[in-house]
């Protein structure tokens, strides 16, 4: 039961430990992928998205 | 289950269901009607029980006029786009927003001359002043947003939406939540927790009602024919998730009969603060933030003819204010029991905020490079523009207050209430103003009846602001001080009253500031009335250019 105590503090210690720089990094990839030159044009086209008429 | 026409007609399985469903609701509540312990749940249980049947009749109704095939999803290629459930919405949005705004005045007036109250129940400011803020941020921001959040997915996923019952289901469940909630208050029913007010019935009916707008919401964008999911529609996924899960988070209460209105909040002590300042700052930041930037992030490039200024600053604000909103409730209790880092946790994701914040307005205002002078000659697209410039001032001002010492001047003060009402009435207001002028042509496929008149309405309401916004931070700021001040004998220099005595002349330049902007919708109502009743056809459909203003 003690083992099972302390496994279990240990895993959510390291979740609480781990998650920030897991969204942090989530957010650095997310910069990342926006600011991707290749993606460029899929971008410029999406922004002309309301303009266009069906 | 229809087939080709010469199958004859019979009802969708949705049609049976959920007319099978309401028949049994009008049953139940016909029970509860009877049996309630109070008056004020009988009540709701009565409307609950006349709601369903109209409804189970308003169901049979369209199955018998309708032909034996469902509308078709494309006519000659083109999407078919359900457009009904959006015009209940924004006819329902503009209805609340004049109801939302009348009893502000009132509330306004009443803190001027108390009398104004009438010593009566009913008419007390504790129970107008729930029914004000929910008509304005859920009644007329809702529908606006229900509203332009149905058209815009259709119209970025080329599809039509999904579901034929659903959607009405939707905008109609939504506005009968508005109707219990509004009048629950009116007769004393709260849960006294801050915009979050409605007791536990409303509440399991506002979730089964918010999780059917979700799946709508859902299923159209997976039935999209454009593969890339538009920016404006990630905004609206965020805000209609989002307020699912505060929903759920900070109502968990445990009625005292299930035939009682009364119930307890499964939340104690500080638990139940914090909680309700996740959900309330969050309401702030998904409902009145996220909902409105998705109509900032079509209507304004629509109406300027101009593509959004950078699209990956729009990807960037987006998960940004996703990261960092979800932390900032905490400034709400600062100095209280809530610990300490918890508060300052609070105050550093608010001011972390600014920078997605002023992202995002500048991504606004720059999409008018090239056609600034639009801004001359279209006053609707000047009130959204406005309006993003408020969301910039609002969103500084927030942060600043929700550093702590600024927070020891300016909580419990007027202070705060100005600066909910430029974000509400500068931002919220005047973006939902600005997508309901273009909205309602679109809808309605007619010319907007009168520019001069959305002219007169954004410089009346624009005063009415500048007033309201003023008056509240010079008497919260002297609230603050009068509070705070010592003599040299360190006694406090005021009593309480003479801070209240020192309110007055501000709060009557405050009602006059919601007179002007109660006026201003009421020009609008008048415009948008004619434009329906009234209007020319459009020339172009969809044409979003105006005459310009003599």
């Amino acid at each position: 039961m003690k083992a099972i105590i302390q496994v279990e503090n240990f895993a959510s210690s390291l979740v609480g430990t781990l998650w920030t720089p897991v969204f942090v990094g989530i957010f650095i990839a997310i910069v990342v992928y926006a600011l991707w030159p290749r993606n460029k044009s899929l971008f410029d086209a999406a922004a002309r998205m309301p303009l266009r008429e069906d | 289950m229809t087939g080709p026409s010469s199958v004859s007609k019979s009802m969708t399985m949705g049609e049976a269901g959920l007319a099978s469903a309401l028949a049994a609701f009008a049953f139940i509540s016909f029970l509860g009607a009877a049996m309630g312990h109070d008056a004020a749940f009988s009540f709701h249980a009565s409307l609950a029980c006349a709601a369903s049947l109209i409804a189970v009749i308003m169901i049979g109704n369209r199955y018998l006029d309708r032909p034996a095939e469902l509308p078709p999803a494309e006519i000659g290629g083109r999407p078919n786009y359900n457009l009904g459930p959006i015009k209940f919405a924004s006819a329902m949005a503009m209805f609340w927003g004049i109801a939302g705004f009348t009893v502000g005045l009132i509330i306004a007036l009443q803190l001027a001359w108390p009398a104004l109250n009438f010593d009566l129940p009913w008419t007390t400011f504790g129970r107008l002043r729930p029914l004000h803020t929910s008509a304005v941020i859920f009644a007329f921001g809702g529908n606006v947003l229900i509203a332009t959040s149905f058209y815009v997915v259709q119209k970025t996923c080329r599809t039509r939406l999904a579901g034929d019952l659903s959607p009405w289901f939707v905008v109609v469940g939504y506005n009968f939540f508005i109707l219990i909630a509004g009048t629950g208050y009116l007769l004393g029913v709260t849960q006294s927790k801050e915009y979050a007010e409605p007791e536990w019935y409303a509440d399991l009916w506002l979730t089964i009602v918010w999780v059917t707008y979700l799946l709508v919401f859902l299923m159209t964008l997976v039935k999209r024919k454009e593969p890339h999911i538009f920016v404006a529609n990630w905004f609206y996924l965020a805000f209609i998730i989002t307020i699912a899960v505060l929903h759920l988070g900070n109502n968990p209460a445990l009625p005292v009969s299930l035939l009682g209105s009364k119930s307890y909040i499964a939340w104690g002590g500080v638990q139940d603060a914090m909680f309700q300042w996740w959900y309330g700052h969050n309401a702030v930041g998904f409902f009145l933030t996220a909902g409105f930037l998705a109509i900032m992030y079509y209507f304004i490039p629509k109406r300027a003819e101009r593509p959004i200024y950078s699209y990956r600053l729009s990807i960037i604000h987006f998960w940004a204010l996703i990261f960092l909103y979800i932390w900032a409730g905490p400034h709400h209790l600062h100095y209280t029991a809530l610990p300490d880092w918890a508060q300052t946790l609070g105050m550093t994701f608010s001011i972390m905020l600014w920078m997605p914040s002023w992202g995002g307005m500048i991504n606004g205002l720059m999409t008018l490079s090239g056609a600034w002078d639009k801004l001359r000659t279209d006053p609707v697209l000047r009130m959204m523009v406005v309006s993003v410039a408020f969301y910039g001032m609002s969103t500084f001002e927030g942060p600043m207050m929700s550093i702590k010492v600024v927070n020891s001047l300016s909580h419990y003060t007027d202070w705060t209430i100005g600066h909910v009402h430029s974000g509400a009435l500068g931002w919220v207001g005047f973006v939902s103003f600005g997508a309901l002028y273009c909205l309602v042509p679109w809808l309605w496929n007619r010319q907007l009846y009168s520019v001069k008149l959305v002219n007169w309405h954004f410089w009346i309401s624009t005063i009415g602001i500048v007033l309201y916004i003023s008056a509240m931070w010079v008497s919260g700021i002297l609230q603050g001080l009068m509070w705070r001040a010592y003599t040299s004998l360190g006694f406090l220099e005021y009593s309480f009253i003479e801070s209240v005595e020192a309110m007055h002349p501000f709060y009557i330049i405050r009602a006059a500031g919601g007179a002007l902007f109660l006026v201003g919708a009421l020009i609008m109502a008048f415009n948008l009335w004619m434009t329906v009743n009234a209007g020319r056809a459009s020339e172009t459909e969809g044409a979003s250019a105006l005459q310009p203003a003599e």
